[in-house]
């Protein structure tokens, strides 16, 4: 395919991807604004209050660029696991794979639908986060970027679980026993330098502490780990699932016979 | 010109051993209206998959319109059209968007996506329903839309599995006039069918497949000239007497107006028309009892056993 003919294959896995999305807002959109306003009120406001600060800031400023990350990266993993396997499910992934779009723009299109949700998703969630505290960014371009690569980087991860998925259920698998769990040990509600140092050692593995961090030293100009480190993990990690997601495609592993 | 299809030594074994293909040779024409039958199972379905890229070969080439699926198959794709058996697009989409993305992925802008989907509609009858979503359509209109989905890039091979299954016969008709058209029009057809009257009436070239091997590949033409015996159903204008015996010819009385003739290769039907003339029988009709390549496929399949 000529140059052009990819911009234009692309662009139609991106039409069709946030079209899919936006369809159903009230499942996509909306339950991250509603869920993410309860955390504030509850994990902010109620029992913040009691905590006193932390890293330097209030509990409430604190835990905020978490749960922001935390939304950004549930909401860029789920609409591509559910989108891919969905294809998957009624062989419309088909389509795809009989025409001569290269890999790496059906790649770069399921990511982009999961990029751009995670980032409507996460000024859905500022935006609620500005009625309960005053947010003033300390770095734009952290934000910006660690925003976009931590989206690329579970988009992958989500496109790569579906993949694996024979049905629906594995495509819950992940995000209940593997995201869930490292998203709440990473950071999100506590700072590391609360743990022994053997948990905050184990916590080194954990690419959502980086993540977590990263984005709050956007925001808030503080952080667990150097950002500069926290950014090289990202961007490894980022690495890893893109080649990897590459490989699944070129070989047709679950996806040709 | 090259061919539209070159197939030599194509082998697939999957993962659990079964040998779907072993070895098949197939030239396909350019130009060609060209049928593929064969039982289920005998690897028509695998066949498509590995010219499509769906699944992936153990050994042979296939060239697509002399492109080499292992040199180039991103060209090699273009080239190709390909209506599955089982509906492969998203039910929740409607009818011009699962077309609008069908071009999006062969490079084709939308203001020329646009153009063809009114063109296809039309052709395919599906015009008043191109807002509607697909879950809504009939069996029939999914077939449809398949097929015009296939056409979206203007492929110059295209690949029909079953593609008359569960549609009626009138749109079954439109639907041959269509494919005869697009065939006329230079578009090479590869049809895999059950309905072996289907494929009679509109290939010129058939091959015939059986636990992974192409078993013949010739004209329809020189196909059916090789049928030795042939059943007919004569229909008589009064009750046929009692004893009715014409030298040569076996027959068999069906019922009191109704009688079944076996007819071998060289016998002249004239000849047992009049001696049934002789005899007080006047016949209205005549038909084939089954269709001929039907006669030919079971027959050619019984011996490859």
């Amino acid at each position: 395919m000529s140059p052009y003919e990819q911009y234009v294959a692309l662009l139609t896995l991106m039409r069709k991807e946030i079209r899919r999305y936006t369809r159903i807002w009230t499942q996509t959109l909306l339950p991250s604004a509603i869920t993410m306003s309860l955390y504030f009120l509850i994990f902010g406001s109620l029992i913040g209050s009691r905590i006193g600060d932390m890293g330097g800031v209030s509990y409430m400023e604190f835990v905020v660029p978490g749960l922001i990350m935390m939304a950004i990266v549930t909401n860029s993993y789920a609409n591509v696991v559910s989108s891919f396997f969905g294809s998957k499910f009624n062989n419309s992934i088909e389509e795809l794979l009989v025409s001569p779009t290269p890999n790496h723009i059906i790649l770069l299109g399921f990511v982009s639908g999961g990029v751009s949700r995670g980032m409507l998703v996460a000024v859905i969630v500022t935006t609620v986060a500005s009625l309960f505290v005053d947010l003033n960014i300390h770095s734009y371009w952290v934000v910006v970027s660690v925003v976009a690569l931590t989206s690329i980087l579970f988009s992958l991860c989500g496109l790569i679980n579906a993949v694996f998925a024979n049905t629906f259920d594995d495509i819950n698998i992940v995000p209940a026993f593997v995201l869930t769990p490292l998203t709440y040990l990473g950071g999100v509600f506590y700072s590391l330098e609360l743990l022994p140092d053997f948990w905050a050692t184990v916590s080194q593995a954990n690419p959502l502490v980086y993540v977590v961090n990263a984005f709050r030293f956007g925001v808030l100009g503080v952080s667990d780990v150097s950002v500069g480190f926290a950014f090289g993990m990202i961007g490894v990690f980022t690495m890893l699932a893109y080649l990897y997601a590459a490989h699944l495609l070129r070989t047709g592993r679950r996806l040709r016979t | 010109m090259p061919h539209a299809l070159e197939i030599r030594g194509l082998e697939k074994v999957y993962a659990n051993g079964l040998q779907a293909l072993k070895g098949i040779d197939l030239t396909v024409e350019s130009g060609d209206f060209f049928a593929l039958l064969g039982p289920n199972g005998a690897g028509k379905s695998t066949t498509i998959g590995v010219i499509c890229s769906l699944v992936n070969k153990t050994a042979g080439t296939v060239r697509v319109d002399g492109v080499d699926i292992d040199e180039d198959f991103p060209r090699a794709k273009r080239h190709l059209g390909v209506v599955p058996q089982e509906f492969n697009f998203n039910v929740f989409e409607s009818v011009e968007d699962i077309l609008i993305h069908q071009a999006g992925y062969y490079g084709i802008p939308l203001s020329t996506a646009r153009q063809r989907i009114d063109i296809y509609l039309a052709k395919l009858g599906l015009t008043d329903k191109k807002r509607t979503r697909a879950r809504m359509l009939s069996g029939g209109m999914k077939r449809r839309l398949m097929i015009a989905r296939a056409l979206m890039h203007e492929p110059r091979v295209l690949i029909l599995d079953e593609p008359t299954a569960g549609v009626d016969i009138e749109m079954r008709r439109s639907m041959y006039d269509f494919l005869r058209e697009i065939n006329a029009a230079g578009t090479t057809i590869i049809l895999t069918t059950h309905y072996l009257e289907e494929a009679e009436s509109l290939c010129k070239n058939i091959a015939i497949i059986n636990h992974g091997k192409i078993i013949t590949n010739t004209s329809i033409k020189n196909l059916l000239r090789e049928l030795h015996r042939e059943t007919f159903i004569l229909d008589a204008r009064e009750c046929l007497p009692a004893k009715l015996e014409v030298a040569g010819f076996q027959l068999q009385r069906v019922d009191d107006f109704c009688l079944e003739a076996q007819i071998e290769q060289g016998q002249d039907l004239a000849q047992l028309m009049s001696h049934l003339h002789e005899q007080g029988v006047t016949i209205l009709s005549m038909r084939n009892r089954e269709n001929r390549l039907e006669q030919m496929f079971v027959s050619l399949l019984e011996q490859a056993s």
